[in-house]
């Protein structure tokens, strides 16, 4: 086991080295940088630039060096824990990131948390009592939430919370707690707000799962290593739990390193919809204004955190599953 | 360990007029259509016949473990493990207490894929720890030193450290074995046992089929072996049934049966089997035609599109009954029942 995580971690050099190539590059592909959007911006308006101030700024962000030399300019500062400074924003990419993070992180887990809660009593159910009328109703609202986009989700509920219940749903925060230092209170707005996005976001994740259950565990059920508890006398209720389920967690714990990635990137149009302040919006605004250092650092911490997460993912599986751990051939 | 077992009227299990059907899309599958048989205390029948010819479901129906869209549609499966009134396994709810009770503790079974049998997520020892636990009082240690015990009794070297081995560390026959030990965990009356050696090797097989008759010997159970292998019929038999598409068309002990085969049926499939010396230019001889599928069954005996003393106008019309032909026997043609053909002087 042991050999087998040091045998990951190794592989995961090159791999890290290869995303931040990948990442530089991409910030670098559209045609110019942030200064001539800032051009274009300030000449839309009317304003006058002048030459030397951008000439200034050019020689300050190093924009002007050849590629390779910014690239190492970025990285070296990345491995030292510096960022970058943000063009849009004027402060550092790190506390901007730090800012927004703790609620990302509230949202994704509290809907994964939700999405399995609610995914797997009915998946299992919708397996066990396959083509009664629950699984067909699981199977309709399941097809329902995969089809329905996200965003439309929230527009809908969106409208219907205002007009119905004159309510405001966007934000994870009434306007006066916004602002305010935490307490008890916020606490509880943020609560009252957070269950939105959670329905939105959990839909289609919800909806993916149980099918994704269903199928594996209606797989498993038929096995003859089923039959033959069955035949021993496992009682019908313990058969399930203890033998089919167990296999058909595995596609569940190999993608639950998903969520590390998800934590920064997910969902950018639905937060955008929703005006939430977590970081997907955050990437969507740094990609248009060419803000290159803040979106490519949160694209490269997007793409280590799934590599991370693939590594914590692969872990959990060898623990569960022992054809992992041990080598099956 | 079981030899004292009381006498009582009637064999251990005896199956009458079973019926099992599949109701699927396509239409009624007829898989098992009134068979009848029993297994007496002490003895091992085997229930012989082609792919196809509802051994398996047979078997299966005696446990409750037909699948959907599988039922039971008629007959009875009693059952007389000792003291008391026989138990009708066919009108049980297969989800009852009283079938899961029966289930591993007074009827076990053994499997045709033994590395498919075993959870491959838990360990051997697990399984097999369950299984003791569910039918005898007994404590983890307890049930864990039992479990050594049984896989020490099936020939497993080592079983101490085999106990933590997962199924796909094992080869198959020592799968097999270990299945054998669970199926045995807590002493059944009866072994169930549906082709337990056609995935193994040969040598493998000899050696599992010699462990079960052992095995049999020292605890005095019954075994009920389902297999198309005639040879390990010739070995373990004490009674044979012969089954074709769903029913038994002869039954009777092994040794009359292999040397005086009457249903025209089981001397075709006794002729099929190859001989040593029998000449190298000369060809196997084969049953003609192919086993019809269950739900496309020929009228009247099922038997009569291929047997070679079909007679015209009598099997492709009626069913045949079921006609005594000695002691314990019967066959199911209407060459032995004289009210249907009188001296037609066939074969």
């Amino acid at each position: 086991m042991l050999t087998f995580i040091a045998r990951r971690c190794l592989f995961m050099v090159p791999t890290l080295f290869a995303i931040s190539v990948v990442a530089f590059v991409i910030i670098q592909l559209p045609p110019g940088d942030y200064l001539t959007t800032m051009v274009t911006r300030l000449e839309a308006e009317g304003q006058q630039v002048d030459e030397a101030m951008l000439e200034g700024l050019r020689e300050r962000y190093g924009l002007g060096r050849p590629v390779h030399e910014q690239y190492l300019a970025w990285m070296s500062g990345i491995v030292q824990g510096d960022f970058g400074q943000s063009f849009e924003y004027g402060t550092s990419v790190s506390s901007l990131i730090a800012d927004r993070l703790p609620l990302s992180i509230v949202l994704t887990v509290s809907t994964l948390l939700a999405t399995w809660l609610i995914a797997f009593p009915i998946g299992l159910y919708s397996a066990v009592r396959q083509y009664s009328a629950g699984d067909y109703l699981a199977t309709m609202i399941g097809f329902l939430g995969l089809a329905v986009p996200n965003f439309l989700i929230a527009l809908g509920l969106m409208y219907v919370m205002h007009t119905v219940f004159g309510y405001s749903v966007g934000g994870l925060f009434s306007p006066e707690y916004r602002d305010a230092p935490w307490s008890v209170a916020k606490l509880g707005d943020l609560a009252a707000h957070l269950w939105i996005p959670i329905v939105v976001l959990g839909t289609a994740g919800t909806a993916g799962l149980i099918r994704i259950l269903r199928a594996n565990v209606l797989d498993e059920v038929r096995k003859p290593y089923v039959v033959a508890a069955r035949a021993r006398g496992v009682p019908e209720r313990r058969l399930v739990l203890k033998y089919p389920l167990r296999v058909a967690l595995n596609p569940f714990v190999s993608t639950v390193g998903w969520v590390l990635p998800a934590l920064l990137s997910g969902e950018v149009i639905v937060a955008s919809v929703l005006n939430l302040p977590t970081t997907g919006p955050l990437l969507l605004g740094a990609l248009r204004s060419q803000d290159m250092y803040l979106a490519g650092s949160i694209i490269l911490i997007v793409s280590v955190l799934t590599v991370v997460g693939t590594l914590l993912s692969d872990i959990l599986l060898a623990w569960l599953d022992p054809r992992v751990r041990l080598g099956y051939r | 360990m079981s030899a004292a077992r009381p006498d009582h009227d009637g064999p251990l299990l005896e199956i009458d007029g079973l019926a099992t059907r599949f109701f699927t899309r396509e239409g009624t599958v007829r898989a098992v259509d009134g068979v009848s048989l029993s297994v007496p205390r002490g003895a091992t029948v085997c229930v012989v016949g082609e792919s196809g010819c509802g051994k398996s479901v047979t078997a299966r129906s005696v446990l409750g473990l037909v699948d959907e869209p599988g039922r039971i549609v008629g007959g009875r499966i009693l059952w007389r493990p000792g003291d008391g009134d026989p138990v009708d396994l066919a009108a049980l709810d297969p989800n009852s207490e009283r079938m899961r009770r029966i289930r591993g503790g007074e009827i076990s079974m053994v499997f045709q894929e033994p590395m498919a049998s075993l959870s491959p997520m838990h360990t051997v020892g697990s399984q097999l720890v369950e299984a003791i636990r569910l039918h005898l009082p007994l404590g983890r240690a307890e049930a864990h030193d039992r479990a050594v015990d049984l896989l020490r009794r099936v020939g497993i070297p080592r079983p101490e450290e085999r106990m933590d081995a997962y199924s796909f560390q094992l080869s198959g026959g020592m799968c097999q074995r270990v299945m054998i030990a669970i199926a045995l965990a807590c002493d059944p009356a009866l072994l169930i046992a549906d082709e337990p050696t056609t995935a193994l090797d040969v040598t493998t097989q000899a050696r599992i089929i010699d462990l079960l008759r052992d095995l049999q010997a020292q605890s005095g159970m019954s075994m009920l072996f389902i297999t198309h292998d005639l040879g390990v019929v010739a070995e373990i038999a004490d009674e044979v049934v012969v089954m074709y598409l769903g029913t038994v068309v002869e039954r009777g002990g092994v040794d009359e049966i292999f040397h005086d085969p009457k249903h025209p049926y089981t001397r075709a499939l006794l002729g099929s089997v190859p001989r040593m010396g029998a000449g190298s230019r000369q060809r196997l001889t084969t049953i003609r035609g192919t086993v019809p599928h269950p739900s496309d069954r020929p009228a009247g005996c099922p038997f009569h599109p291929r047997c070679d003393a079909a007679v015209a106008g009598v099997c492709d019309r009626s069913d045949p009954p079921d006609v005594p032909v000695g002691p314990g026997r019967t066959a199911r043609c209407v060459l032995y029942d004289e009210a249907a053909v009188p001296a037609s002087g066939v074969v």
